[in-house]
């Protein structure tokens, strides 16, 4: 399979084989994270909004690989505070550069963008649309952690109306036969237009606003972050924040190969009793991220 | 002169060329604009509020010398779905073309999504249609879909 060349902006742009290709590639990298493949690439790291734990992970996948970095972390220091535009920005980064990874907080931003550059694109986020690298990394965790990514119970925990991963991890494992568990607040639940996915998969999926009721037969349990800044009225974000707050006693009569996951950063939603359980495996999924960032860059670069 | 004659000189045949018959009252500028008839060079009859036995009232463009391919005739389609395109060739009506609604939009509508980059930066806009009745179309930038359809200004 050649992924030569072939831009990432958003999760449907790949097929199930080629995410597959990407997460065979990752396991490789785990086993040999450090080779200078990339040693004559320079990598363009450019983040219009500030997103420390993806911009570091793909700046230490890169280094790894022994591509230099070059870019910003911070838009403030750029010619976009001098008025330049996204398009003279991106024809610039092109003649640099062998490769752009961008984020941006305007929705669409990445797939204009990957339109001007002459560069292959990744998009490392923009705005509420898509962040597929955060999503290839979810499907990596899910294999990693279950052997398999086919016909498992995932449990989709807290806000599922405004949360992008959760979006883009439905659709991606609508490829593998899941069966989704919906738990949220009624004023959160997981958009017509992402259901509609599971639909169309011929999927099944339950909704619940009780978590407890699903732990039991949960393979793996995504909890997210209930984001305040998606809310306009304070009082409405007041009234469901704390709506599920996930502690070590829940666990008991879980299955033992369950695993949580959680994009982070985390507020509240997991009590710091459950790091240290066996089920914990949101810190190790952020780690897994090097990796699949790693096979991302080295199978768009052509060196893998 | 007769009635008949007089009636009949609004909407006075062409030799050759199309008729745009059945376009909305409200939609007949914008019908001219996306067709690129305001600024064709040879003769264009515009005829507005004219009565129709189907719609009440409409409008209807002629244009001398003017043929249109299917996918022109398609980028009207969101603003004039039920035109007809009536091909007049030695003053005799040779074919009638309907409009369908196309899988690909640009230019003409604007993303409702103030947060996509195409209201932030000036570019084309695209839209794919994911439905067709009702009409709901997806921005190819920001994804988002909707069924609410706004015309660029």
């Amino acid at each position: 399979m050649n992924l030569k060349g072939k831009n990432l902006i958003s999760i449907s742009d790949y097929t199930k084989e080629e995410y597959l290709e990407i997460l065979r590639l990752a396991e490789e990298f785990e086993q040999n994270p450090k080779q200078e493949i990339l040693k004559d690439k320079v990598v363009a790291s450019i983040f219009f909004e500030p997103s420390t734990r993806t911009r570091l992970s793909f700046e230490s996948a890169a280094s790894m690989l022994g591509a230099k970095v070059i870019g910003f972390a911070n838009p403030s220091a750029t010619s976009q505070s001098k008025g330049e535009s996204l398009h003279d920005t991106i024809k610039m980064m092109s003649s640099y550069v062998d490769i752009i990874v961008m984020r941006h907080s305007i929705e669409g931003a990445a797939r204009y963008a990957a339109e001007v550059a002459t560069v292959p694109f990744i998009n490392a986020g923009d705005g509420a649309n898509q962040h597929p690298t955060q999503c290839m990394l979810d499907l990596y965790s899910i294999l990693k952690t279950q052997g398999t990514l086919e016909n498992l119970n995932i449990t989709l925990v807290g806000d599922l109306k405004y949360g992008r991963t959760v979006h883009s991890l439905v659709q991606a494992m609508c490829n593998f036969n899941a069966t989704f568990h919906l738990v949220s607040p009624t004023e959160l639940k997981l958009p017509s237009s992402v259901k509609m996915h599971i639909k169309e998969a011929n999927l099944k999926y339950e909704q619940y606003t009780n978590l407890e009721d699903v732990i039991p037969f949960s393979d793996i349990i995504y909890m997210t972050r209930i984001q305040r800044e998606r809310f306009s009225d304070p009082l409405e974000y007041e009234k469901v924040k704390d709506s599920y707050i996930l502690d070590a006693a829940m666990l008991r009569g879980c299955k033992e190969t369950m695993r949580i996951l959680h994009p982070l950063p985390r507020v509240n939603e997991i009590a710091t009793d459950v790091d240290t359980t066996p089920y914990a495996y949101y810190f190790q999924q952020a780690r897994n991220g090097v990796y699949v960032r790693q096979a991302l860059m080295a199978a768009i670069l052509g060196v893998k | 002169m007769t009635k008949q004659n007089k009636k009949e000189l609004v909407v006075s045949a062409i030799e050759n060329g199309t008729v745009i018959d059945h376009i909305p009252v409200d939609t007949v500028l914008m019908v001219l604009s996306i067709l690129g008839l305001d600024k064709y060079e040879d003769e264009v009859l515009i005829g507005n509020n004219l009565d129709s036995k189907k719609y009440g009232k409409k409008g209807i463009i002629k244009a001398r010398n003017k043929f249109f391919e299917q996918k022109d005739i398609n980028k009207i389609a969101l603003v004039a779905p039920n035109a007809t395109l009536i091909v007049i060739r030695d003053y005799e009506v040779v074919e009638k073309k309907f409009v369908e609604i196309p899988n690909k939009i640009e230019k003409i509508l604007k993303c409702i999504n103030p947060n996509c980059i195409t209201n932030k930066e000036i570019i084309d806009t695209k839209f794919k249609v994911v439905d067709e009745k009702p009409l709901k179309i997806q921005c190819v930038y920001c994804e988002k879909t909707m069924t609410n359809i706004r015309f660029s200004e």
